[in-house]
């Protein structure tokens, strides 16, 4: 057995909680971009993957994943409830940290990828029906596509196909997942016809900026232990998202005219999601080659939803998948075993096969993703439906999935107080006397 | 007794609010409305997605005055909301039939 080492797991478990925040982070970044009738809605479906996505993950979802190979698609169910998955390294995965910690790090990527799908169908899904989708994904898409790509035995692994954060098991996957919900919910009410304007990009910005921090223990971590590797990867990391945000809002420039915020933050997010496949096998110079093709690309993939008539709320497609399969193909450009001899060489680096492999693993990744999750929505749909009733939409998703609502400033009236059980210190004044707060509210005094 | 009722541009409030004040008016009530007139709107772009917004911030204000002084009154908020430009606003003037102060019961100029 190996010897746990304290430098490695004291970065592994910084790194699992920087990943951890990347969750929230999103969830704001995504929630600032919708109408304020559906923050609390579209804040929600990111935050409750914390709780969804970890639960499947312990009871099974990490069995399947990196359980040991069948038939070089899935992992079985031996490790099922986190059995035998201890304070012992796996040297399979991890040799220096413990197992256990290992799986925590890639539970943390089991609940931010379903969450990154949920852009697509911002402001129109059912909750329940949500629910039932993300189980649902998570056993039958990410659970298999992990495997492939990262389980020992895994056959897109075995094919020497690059991929160093998750890129295709993370972002390609949860965009053309993202591609098919789009087809199957269908267009919000309203869509291309009524401006549907971003309500608070001062929370979106913020979002972004908790993702750019957190995809430092996403990326680094990927590392796996404390070093030059992790270190490069780092350093990769941040020069790909700031030469994004550049690209972004220097093509924006050129095309309507001024450089936005909300471009520096999508293309800071496409940059880190391009870096993500390449971020261990790349060196600096090349990283500011990805981040910034990312940007740009990214900019003018978003446009393309509305010649298509989908309504990608939120632009997954664009910046997850477009981003992704930059970041993929790119990585097998430029990799190079210089950075990482555990790699491989890429095509300026004199190895035009890398770059045929990771476009099977994208490939594949797309057309499983994309049929499997078609399939499994198009079922929740026909048991349950998928989408809240046009009454609902126009109400919003707070208050109609919710009951509550984001924003309470001003307004008239506070109605009536109905909490707990008769009797409970919750009840409403019922006496006709003037409550005591009313008499002694220096506001009520003056009015 | 009349209303004359005045759609500014929201910064000029303060403006006009004091010089209603220093002419002895003392209340009014303010609300934010959007309109358009002929002063155009403007164009919002969220990840190159173009939006025009026709519909321009304003400030209206009521004020209800007695007769005498409605010319006063609105020579007052030209002066105080004029810019010269396109979009300074529009004032109306309305008969008001009464007026009734909700704590006492006072009723016409008396509840003013």
């Amino acid at each position: 057995m190996q010897h746990i080492n304290s430098g490695d797991t004291a970065w592994m478990l910084v790194a699992t909680a920087l990943v951890m925040f990347m969750t929230p982070g999103l969830a704001l970044f995504y929630g600032g971009m919708v109408r304020s009738k559906n923050v609390l809605g579209t804040i929600m479906h990111s935050f409750i993957m914390l709780g969804v996505g970890t639960i499947v993950w312990v009871l099974y979802g990490y069995s399947l994943a990196f359980g040991p190979d069948k038939f070089h698609l899935i992992g079985d169910l031996s490790w099922i409830g986190l059995r035998d998955v201890g304070m012992a390294p796996n040297a399979n995965y991890a040799a220096t940290i413990p197992h256990i910690l290992f799986m925590a790090f890639q539970m943390m990527f089991a609940v931010i990828t379903p969450a990154l799908i949920t852009g697509a169908f911002a402001e129109r899904i059912k909750f329940s029906s949500f629910l039932v989708f993300m189980v649902a994904w998570m056993t039958l898409v990410y659970s298999p596509i992990a495997h492939w790509v990262w389980g020992v035995g895994g056959w897109i692994r075995n094919l020497g196909a690059l991929d160093f954060a998750g890129g295709t098991v993370v972002h390609i996957n949860a965009a053309f997942a993202a591609l098919a919900a789009v087809l199957i919910i269908g267009k919000r009410k309203g869509f291309m016809k009524e401006a549907m304007h971003p309500h608070n990009l001062p929370m979106t910005i913020l979002g972004a900026a908790m993702l750019w921090f957190g995809w430092f223990g996403f990326n680094a971590g990927s590392a796996l232990t404390s070093g030059g590797l992790a270190a490069v990867a780092f350093v990769v990391t941040h020069i790909a998202t700031a030469a994004a945000a550049l690209g972004w809002i220097l093509i924006e420039k050129i095309k309507t005219g001024k450089p936005t915020t909300l471009g520096a933050a999508s293309g800071a997010v496409a940059g880190l999601v391009a870096i993500t496949p390449a971020a261990g096998f790349v060196g600096p110079i090349a990283a500011i080659a990805i981040g910034f093709t990312a940007g740009i690309v990214c900019y003018l993939a978003v446009g393309l939803k509305f010649k298509f008539g989908y309504d990608d709320a939120l632009d997954v497609v664009g910046v997850h998948g477009v981003g992704g399969i930059i970041g993929a193909l790119l990585t097998g450009v430029f990799a190079s075993t210089v950075i990482n001899p555990a790699g491989a060489n890429g095509l300026v680096h004199g190895n035009p096969a890398l770059l045929g492999k990771q476009l099977i693993a994208v490939a594949v990744t797309i057309g499983y993703t994309f049929v499997a999750s078609f399939i499994i929505l198009k079922v929740i749909d026909a048991i349950m439906g998928l989408r809240v009733s046009e009454e609902d939409e126009i109400t919003g998703l707070d208050l109609s999935q919710h009951s509550e609502i984001g924003y309470a400033l001003g307004g008239f009236g506070g109605g009536t107080l109905e909490h707990g059980a008769s009797g409970s210190v919750f009840q409403p004044e019922t006496s006709s006397e003037p409550s005591y707060a009313m008499q002694t509210n220096p506001l009520n005094e003056r009015l | 007794m009349k209303k004359i009722e005045a759609i500014i541009k929201p910064f000029k409030l303060d403006e006009v609010k004091d010089a209603l004040s220093s002419i002895g008016i003392n209340g009014l009530t303010v609300s934010e409305v959007q309109g358009f007139g002929r002063q155009k709107g403007h164009t919002e772009v969220y990840r190159g997605a173009e939006y025009t917004v026709d519909f321009v911030p304003k400030v209206k204000l009521e004020v209800l005055v007695d007769d005498n002084l409605v010319s006063q009154v609105v020579d007052t908020i030209m002066d105080a909301a004029q810019t010269g430009k396109i979009g300074d606003g529009k004032i109306f003037v309305f008969p008001v039939e009464d007026a009734i102060r909700i704590r006492t019961g006072e009723r016409g100029s008396d509840a003013m």
